[in-house]
């Protein structure tokens, strides 16, 4: 038919490009004229994210019924007791879950500043030629293997940091005062903080590279107006790019704790894997992770098992609790 | 023209001054924040190559582990490594790319889609010591045995978001027009996707592919109690199968100086593959969407 206008597009592909940015055909249907084409495909694509729900719920099922055992046996007891004995099968958790705790706040305490300053002086100060290469470096720094900051905590960063910053701490603080109490410990290097140290490193390229992608994505008519009232760098960077992307960073900094509750070998290397209440910031203790790493291959009997899978439990819920929360401040735009 | 009251000007340089300096210490900071991080880069690796390199030689690739004082190489803990990183990369691949698919094709604006894609990301970020328990007992305490097909699961299921992610992303980028051109042409969905947008995809594909490839490589924490370490070269996949980073852990932990060089050369390599598959992920990233 000569007169006939373009027939308008169907009802879905209509709706889609109205509401979307990028155009996307939405009819599931496909070609009426050929039903049920591509329904075994499409049914095999389903399967597949089903098996991918299925993972996450079968990790959260096999932890607690894994687990079970242990902390229907000791309760409250298991979170607030800090006796790990598996001649006894006493197993009280607080020692590890308080030494993950305070390993990663460390870490984040230790990795923010740093961070940040990377970040900014990538955007915003730094050459773009330098910046590009620089950006690839941090970002090498966050894709070595773990077990290889490891290493280097154990045998370069250990007893570097026993001879020349424990020692001599020890020797100037005077005996008996809280500073004493605060760095007592073995003068080994395989402690609380130098873990934490380590897992610094670890995520402070992690976070650098979040937040250069947030500070880039501040459009850069704000700077500019910012710059044309006579802003410094400073004012510019402290007043408009980083509040613009205030609530995208802080989930970009939980993301960075999420992977240091996580982080398993690094530190079981360096802690020193020891089941006391940690008493000081230099004594040697442990994570969750790494009282699993430690001992499960070698638990003797089901309770001790029982007891780590409990464990494995808590870190879950601490993690997912921080990555949920991570993931929802940062929308989609969110790193891989 | 000069200002109207000289206090004012007095009052503004002072300001001035103050905001210079202010900015001069922030830049100072910012530009010492990025010298700590690559010196942290620079000594990690400098560690690395150094003692790697040291540890480095033929038999490295020819022997397997050594007893205490022997010649011994890591052949048992490579082919391990490689037999299960392929398992897991197989398996992840399969489900990865297809869940993708359907999360960018199917499911794109379903409530089904929003869920997937947020408990997706948070699998990409769990600890993966977890997923080594889930497998365990999964796989392990069921079969009343440490086995490497075990450990090529935990793989897979670690290796699995990073792909989905990846295929989800890529596919998205993929222009309407090429999916509204094949459907004129009357193939229906699943064709269109899987002998157009696919196509259209491939390197980014490949990128999410060598991209997963390096966030298993260089895991233990999973390995640990899946396949455990096998001190032979095995190819049984009902067996324990020694790998990489558990036999780097178990001789850098151990008390012998063969064992701690042998740690170090393998620490070297599995950096180095992981290094390079990331740049070589990146690069054809870049390629592929002229960024």
């Amino acid at each position: 038919m000569a007169v006939a206008a373009p027939s308008p597009p169907p009802q879905g592909q209509a709706a889609a490009s109205a509401g979307n940015d990028t155009l996307r055909v939405t009819d599931a249907q496909g070609d009426p004229r050929q039903p049920g084409g591509d329904h075994i495909f499409r049914w095999l694509s389903l399967t597949a994210v089903l098996v991918m729900m299925a993972t996450l719920l079968g990790l959260v099922l096999s932890l607690v019924s894994g687990g079970w055992m242990a902390l229907s046996h000791f309760g409250i007891s298991f979170f607030t007791t800090s006796t790990w004995d598996p001649v006894a099968d006493q197993y009280g958790a607080a020692a590890p879950i308080v030494g993950t705790l305070i390993t990663s706040f460390l870490a984040l305490l230790l990795a923010l500043p740093v961070a940040i300053g990377v970040a900014v002086f990538l955007v915003e100060i730094c050459p773009q030629m330098i910046a590009r290469w620089l950006a690839i470096a941090v970002e090498l720094l966050a894709g070595i293997p773990s077990i290889v900051y490891g290493m280097w905590g154990l045998f370069v960063l250990a007893p570097w940091f026993a001879a020349h910053v424990q020692l001599p701490l020890m020797m100037a603080v005077t005996p008996g005062s809280w500073l004493e109490t605060l760095i007592s410990g073995v003068p080994n290097g395989a402690n609380i903080f130098t873990a934490s140290l380590i897992l610094a490193v670890m995520i402070l390229p992690y976070i650098a590279a979040i937040l250069r992608e947030l500070l880039m994505s501040v459009p850069s008519h704000m700077r500019e107006a910012a710059y044309g009232l006579g802003c410094t760098q400073r004012e510019v960077v402290m007043r408009i790019m980083l509040p613009y992307v205030r609530k995208s960073a802080i989930g970009a900094v939980m993301l960075g704790l999420g992977r240091a509750l996580g982080e398993t070998m690094a530190v079981t290397f360096i802690i020193g894997n020891s089941h006391n209440f940690p008493g000081s910031l230099f004594d040697s203790g442990s994570t969750i992770s790494s009282t699993i790493a430690n001992e499960f291959t070698e638990a003797t009997g089901d309770m001790h098992i029982s007891a780590l899978i409990a464990l494995g439990l808590v870190l879950f819920l601490i993690t997912f609790a921080t990555i949920a929360t991570a993931r929802l401040l940062l929308g989609r735009g969110g790193p891989k | 023209m000069t200002a109207s009251k000289p206090t004012n000007a007095n009052f503004d340089r002072f300001l001035h001054a103050r905001r210079k300096l202010y900015n001069y210490i922030f830049l100072g900071l910012t530009g010492l924040a990025t010298a700590i991080a690559l010196a942290a880069l620079a000594l990690i690796l400098e560690t690395l190559v150094v003692k790697g390199v040291a540890g480095l030689d033929i038999h490295v690739f020819t022997m397997s582990q050594p007893a205490p004082d022997m010649a011994g190489g890591l052949l048992n803990a490579i082919v391990g490594s490689l037999i299960m990183c392929a398992i897991g990369m197989v398996i992840a691949l399969f489900v990865g790319i297809l869940a993708g698919t359907w999360l960018a094709e199917y499911g794109d604006g379903t409530k089904l889609a929003t869920v997937v894609r947020f408990l997706n990301d948070i699998l990409i970020s769990a600890p993966s010591i977890l997923i080594g328990l889930f497998v365990y007992e999964l796989l392990v305490r069921p079969f009343h045995g440490f086995s490497a097909a075990a450990g090529g699961v935990a793989l897979a299921l670690l290796a699995m978001p990073v792909a989905t992610r990846a295929t989800e992303d890529i596919m998205r980028m993929q222009p309407n027009a090429l999916r509204e051109a094949g459907m004129a042409l009357g193939a229906n969905r699943g064709h269109v996707i899987r002998s157009i947008i696919w196509r259209a995809s491939k390197s980014g594909l490949m990128t999410g592919a060598l991209l997963s490839f390096a966030r298993i490589s260089g895991e233990t924490a999973p390995l640990l109690f899946t396949s455990l370490g096998n001190p032979f070269l095995s190819y049984k996949l009902t067996q324990p199968m020694a790998s990489m980073p558990t036999t780097i852990f178990q001789f850098a932990m151990s008390a012998y100086d063969d064992w701690q060089r042998l740690a170090w050369a393998g620490a070297l390599l599995i950096a180095v593959a992981v290094l390079t598959t990331n740049i070589i992920g990146r690069a054809l990233t870049r390629g592929s969407t002229h960024k």
